[in-house]
């Protein structure tokens, strides 16, 4: 039973082998595609329900026993991860055929794009620090090749600078690696938590805590390393961006998350108000950045940054509703990400530039598109009956019972400006004087768009209209995750 | 030894650094790649150097290396070779299509 851990992992890797030998087919690749990522998440559905009822599942891979060979752990974090992943990998698979040219389809997109969900599954479930870097390393590759995919000039100028950072942070983490390894002589994270446990992290072991904290916080842009990401994320095609957006920045949060609860933890006077600070700062810059510019997918782009800070503001209070109002917001941040960029990205195609002071009166030709924004922007600002709101409470209710007012009235105050950094890209491209509709061919296909984006914000909405059904689940979570025994007791069977 | 190890594993990254913040393209290439050596010695120096034999089962043989950062710098070797190779070719296609490898020129605001 606990080989159904693998599931997330095998399901896209074999079907992404499988469509690289029909890759010239282009609608037998298509349709597949999607048939392959709606089974796939359906099983995943299956496989997180069962967490959900019977409790942690660790594969122990070979069955070699666990600090020995590699685990796989499928708590229920990791499998609400994973299914999040999946829903907005099938989002994504149904609007690529719009958004990409033909060329660009059979030029390998559904192989690396079913890598990439590999990989990012991959590194929701590992139970060890080296297969972790693995992982990582099988999301980047997958996404150096969606980054290059259509061979622009400003693509292939942004890829570079992509992969040099990813590239350095990735060796800076085999680096780290081998620091832990040669102090607690172990690469299994249970294992390592026991023995960090033991000695209580003293001296070195806070200095590895602080370098693991730079290496993930190179991949989920947190303040002093998040230059790399904003214009890469645009450059490529809005289906790219919007798997980019929802998911790789995510799987730092989650390193983040899970190192520093369980390995990490007990230093929290030193590094977890050190994530304060840095959440803080986090916010103010991704605002600054999102308010300044006039490029709407710019803007996108930006918004990612606050909400890393939201995130990470969560990890840094370190309560159980503090920890709860992170994985809310984790999970509610990827879907939205993903909502957002379908958006943005079908209203550039349609209205021909992401320059905001060339559209307007967009809603006179796409009332569609325009409200699902309007909608998509209330949820990302945290508007009360939507899923954004919800994640924040916690949060804010986390830095209240701390007294952390400082933080929590940056997270208001950034709250604001991320909402008025939305809203004027609706009011600026979709109000105002009705003008010809810039390129009329694109009209059918723009409409298109709508669909699978549609069908995400309905999920996002639902989770905030439903949070009765979900918050139980997210406070069960903050709650083991909050005891890290209970993960080393599954792993290491003691 | 580990110490000799440690400061030619901090050369390497130094050096690795300096022509990471070089203009030219390939200069920046070549600064990757000796990261890369730096951290892949650093992963061989922490699994501790003592001596012993190679971590092949033979008959009388007590004392082996460790084994386990042999099998991490190898994973590691082939990952970076597979980044370093993509790379290679970004920078070709790139400078070619941009028609400068110099990294001050490689800036733009040009988004469709």
């Amino acid at each position: 039973m606990s080989n159904l851990t693998v599931l997330p992992i095998l399901l896209p890797l074999v079907a992404g082998i499988i469509v690289a030998f029909i890759h010239k087919k282009t609608t037998l690749t298509r349709n597949l595609s999607k048939v392959f990522a709606v089974v796939n998440f359906l099983i995943v559905g299956w496989v997180f329900l069962h967490v959900k009822n019977q409790g942690t599942l660790v594969l122990e891979m070979g069955s070699w026993e666990a600090p020995f060979g590699i685990v796989l752990v499928g708590d229920l974090l990791a499998m609400t991860l994973v299914l999040t992943t999946n829903i907005i990998a099938v989002a994504c698979v149904f609007f690529a055929p719009q958004s990409l040219t033909e060329k660009e389809e059979s030029f390998y997109f559904y192989t690396f794009f079913f890598m990439l969900i590999s990989g990012v599954s991959g590194a929701f479930l590992t139970g060890d620090l080296f297969n972790l870097f693995v992982f990582f390393e099988v999301l980047l590759m997958a996404s150096y090749g969606l980054i290059v995919l259509g061979n622009g000039k400003a693509q292939l100028r942004e890829s570079i600078k992509y992969v040099l950072i990813n590239l350095f942070s990735s060796m800076l983490f085999v680096t780290t690696i081998a620091f832990l390894y040669s102090v607690v002589g172990t690469v299994n994270m249970a294992q390592a938590a026991q023995r960090v446990q033991e000695v209580e992290q003293q001296g070195v072991l806070t200095t590895i805590a602080i370098l693991f904290f730079f290496v993930f916080a190179t991949k989920a842009a947190v303040f002093p390393l998040y230059y790399w990401l904003p214009r890469p994320y645009i450059s490529p095609n809005p289906v790219v961006s919007a798997l980019f957006g929802a998911l790789l920045t995510k799987v730092g949060v989650y390193s983040i998350l899970r190192t520093f609860t369980l390995i990490f933890n007990h230093e929290v006077g030193l590094t977890h108000s050190l994530f304060i600070y840095l959440a803080a700062l986090t916010m103010i810059f991704g605002v600054i950045g999102a308010i300044s510019t006039n490029n709407i997918k710019l803007i996108v782009a930006y918004n990612i940054i606050p909400a890393v800070g939201f995130m990470l503001m969560g990890i840094g209070i370190f309560t159980e509703v503090s920890i709860s109002g992170t994985i809310y917001y984790l999970v509610h941040d990827m879907i939205i990400k993903g909502v957002l960029f379908l958006l943005v990205g079908a209203t550039a195609y349609v209205a021909g530039t992401s320059d905001l002071r060339k559209m307007s009166g967009l809603i006179h030709h796409y009332p569609v598109l325009g409200w699902l924004f309007f909608l998509a922007s209330l949820v990302l600002a945290g508007i009360p009956p939507f899923s954004g709101f919800i994640g924040k409470l916690q949060l804010i209710r986390g830095g209240l019972g701390e007294e952390e007012i400082m933080i929590v009235l940056v997270a208001l105050l950034s709250s604001l400006l991320i909402l008025f950094s939305m809203i004027r890209i609706f009011i600026r491209g979709y109000w105002g004087d009705k003008i010809e509709i810039p390129v009329p061919e694109r009209e059918k296909k723009g409409k298109k768009m709508a669909l699978p984006a549609a069908a995400l914000l309905t999920l996002s909405v639902l989770l905030g209209v439903g949070a009765e059904w979900f918050f139980p689940t997210i406070q069960s979570i903050s709650q083991y995750i909050m005891d890290p025994e209970i993960y080393i007791d599954s792993v290491l069977k003691e | 030894m580990e110490l000799i190890m440690a400061v030619l594993g901090g050369i390497l990254f130094t050096t690795g650094v300096y022509n990471l913040l070089q203009k030219q393209l390939l200069r920046i290439i070549i600064g990757t790649a000796l990261i890369s050596h730096g951290a892949h010695l650093f992963i061989l120096t922490m699994g501790e150097l003592k001596t012993g034999a190679p971590p092949v089962l033979t008959e009388g043989v007590e004392n082996y290396t460790d084994p386990l950062p042999q099998a991490l710098i190898l994973t590691s070797i082939v990952i970076s070779f597979g980044v370093t190779s993509l790379l290679l070719v970004l920078a070709y296609r790139a400078a070619k299509i941009n028609g400068t490898d110099n990294m001050e020129e490689l800036r733009g605001t040009d988004y469709e």
